[in-house]
């Protein structure tokens, strides 16, 4: 479903703040896969994201989604294939738009935008039954202003976004990292349910190496623009968190070192 | 200080009012829809006059000269957003770069600096000698009117589309809008044609209004725009919430404005300090939004401070 081949991608190249935040990486997802993937700061998950999503050009390698090549696509484009959630909840949806008006622009991802109208009847009753889901009360509020909700529902609001056209490749961007435990663990729960119920092949990056093992088939573990730990199917399931932090020394040769996403 | 010449002068005021509101309108949506400021309008004024006065005076038919006027907008529109999208130059400096390119322009389309045309040699739509005296279909203020509510409503339907949503998705989110596949480079070179068009239609209509199309009509012109956007918020903001009646909240504004410029006229003040004045409430209402924000916004509650630490 995804293939990354050998992609490299060095920021500021040339000046002091030169920084390679992925090394000839190669990462390849079968369909209906679920993939958390964790790692320090700085080890390249949300690179690898944007690499997949072509907020820029990488510098070489090549990205295949669903068989077609789009490494030189530009991200409008590579929206047709992805479904995309942000860590800050207010990044993936317009803050001076109606709930209802958000999720039209969503359902038109892939398509040509024509002068017919921007939402119908039809949609709105679809919408309904869609924010039910969310058992937010969302869907009695169709034409709020999504400036209005609160992170939480703007988070479950893209989730749905992202998902409503199901997506080749469903990437989110440690999306529940900016709520409150409560709210985050009601979002994953959501994200669990949808992509169980559509079967999508998904890429989740997170901090918390509980969720990165309660959820998915596979974990990947990323450093300084490398996968250094690839576990799945069984040997996934009996994983611990001692079990991660031990692997993570052992490949790494270094401690550790994000608290938060070991008492998280 | 004769109150009678304040109160002839106000229809007038309304007149010239209602035809900046059509430009007031297109500076709204780079400004408020698209969230860019686009320097751009202080030539495609002037463009739009010219080219409505010139193709008048060779003959055209009004209702010709006033489309052509309007595409000639959307031009400079189209040349601002290449410059910005294509080459990657920031909106402001892209607006300011053709304002000044469109002054050599404006004076090539005229031959020279102002063009007069005689209201009573050419059939104009508009003019200041339409307030009075005309039969009422002839009425400058009803004709503007008319042509701002069509215009309203024009661009009512279109921000409801699904284009036009996308052009609203652009400006309120630009990550948003790409991720769920809106190009958004498109969305600002159309906006920003939109827009330019509504100003050169503006300026084509000033010129007939006033009698000439001059190289320095469009001097200042965004800073009345914003005028206009600004107090027909600050007026109407609370009741108008609708698309719709905020683009004639905006429309309002300009006739607002062009009604306290006609009372300091009136007062006696130094007509060559209006623009110092203008600029210095523009300036003064664009603060208070900042103000309001740093100086009396309550103090997040322990609560979020809690969540977030």
């Amino acid at each position: 479903m995804l293939e990354l081949k050998n992609v490299s991608k060095t920021f500021n190249a040339g000046t002091v703040n030169e920084k390679k935040a992925l090394v000839d990486f190669s990462l390849t997802l079968n369909d209906g896969d679920f993939v958390t993937v964790i790692g320090g700061n700085g080890a390249g998950k949300s690179t690898m994201m944007n690499a997949i999503a072509g907020v820029w050009q990488v510098d070489s390698g090549q990205i295949i989604i669903d068989g077609a090549d789009v490494t030189r696509l530009p991200e409008h484009k590579r929206a047709v294939f992805l479904g995309r959630v942000f860590q800050d909840p207010m990044t993936g949806t317009a803050a001076t738009m109606g709930i209802e008006e958000n999720l039209a622009l969503a359902k038109r991802r892939g398509k040509k935008r024509t002068l017919r109208s921007g939402i119908t009847k039809e949609e709105r009753a679809e919408y309904r039954e869609l924010l039910k889901i969310l058992g937010l009360g969302l869907e009695n509020r169709l034409t709020s202003k999504v400036g209005l909700l609160s992170g939480g529902q703007r988070q479950a609001l893209t989730l749905l976004m992202a998902t409503l056209k199901k997506p080749k490749l469903l990437l989110l961007d440690e999306h529940t990292a900016a709520l409150d435990p409560k709210t985050a663990a009601k979002v994953l729960e959501t994200t669990q349910l949808i992509v169980e119920r559509d079967k999508l092949t998904t890429l989740m990056i997170t901090h918390n190496m509980k969720d990165a093992i309660t959820y998915g088939n596979r974990l990947i573990m990323l450093m300084d623009g490398h996968i250094i730990l690839d576990i799945s199917g069984e040997e996934k399931k009996k994983l611990t968190v001692e079990d991660l932090l031990h692997k993570f020394e052992a490949a790494s040769g270094t401690e550790f070192t994000n608290d938060k996403a070991i008492l998280g | 200080m004769n109150i009678f010449n304040l109160i002839n002068a106000l229809p007038g005021a309304v007149a010239q009012g209602l035809i900046w509101g059509i430009a007031a309108i297109g500076i709204y949506i780079t400004y408020r829809v698209l969230d860019i400021a686009d320097l751009t309008v202080d030539g495609s004024l002037g463009t739009g006059g010219a080219v409505c006065i010139v193709m008048m005076l060779s003959g055209h038919n009004v209702y010709v000269s006033l489309l052509v006027a309007t595409l000639a907008g959307m031009c400079t529109g189209l040349v601002t957003g290449i410059l910005h999208t294509f080459m990657g130059i920031p909106a402001i400096l892209s607006g300011i770069l053709t304002q000044l390119g469109l002054y050599s322009v404006n004076l090539k389309i005229m031959g020279k600096s102002n063009q007069a045309i005689n209201v009573d040699k050419f059939d104009l739509l508009v003019s200041l000698r339409y307030i009075r005296d005309v039969v009422f279909y002839k009425n400058t203020i009803l004709v503007v009117l008319v042509i701002t509510l069509l215009l309203v409503a024009i661009l009512y339907w279109f921000f409801g589309t699904e284009l036009g949503c996308s052009l609203r998705a652009t400006g309120c989110n630009g990550n948003m809008a790409r991720a769920q596949g809106i190009n958004t480079n498109f969305s600002k070179v159309l906006g920003l044609m939109i827009s330019n068009g509504l100003v050169g239609l503006s300026g084509a209509l000033l010129s007939q209004y006033q009698g000439f199309a001059d190289i320095q009509m469009g001097r200042g012109a965004i800073v009345i725009g914003l005028a206009a956007v600004i107090i027909g918020e600050a007026v109407f903001g609370k009741v108008f919430k609708n698309f719709a009646l905020k683009l004639i909240a905006v429309a309002f504004g300009s006739i607002i404005y062009y009604f306290v410029l006609q009372i300091v006229i009136w007062l006696g003040i130094d007509t060559n300090l209006l623009k110092l004045l203008s600029a210095i409430v523009v300036a003064i209402f664009l603060a208070i939004p900042y103000w309001k924000a740093k100086y009396f916004s309550k103090p997040a509650s322990k609560k979020e401070v809690k969540t977030n630490a």
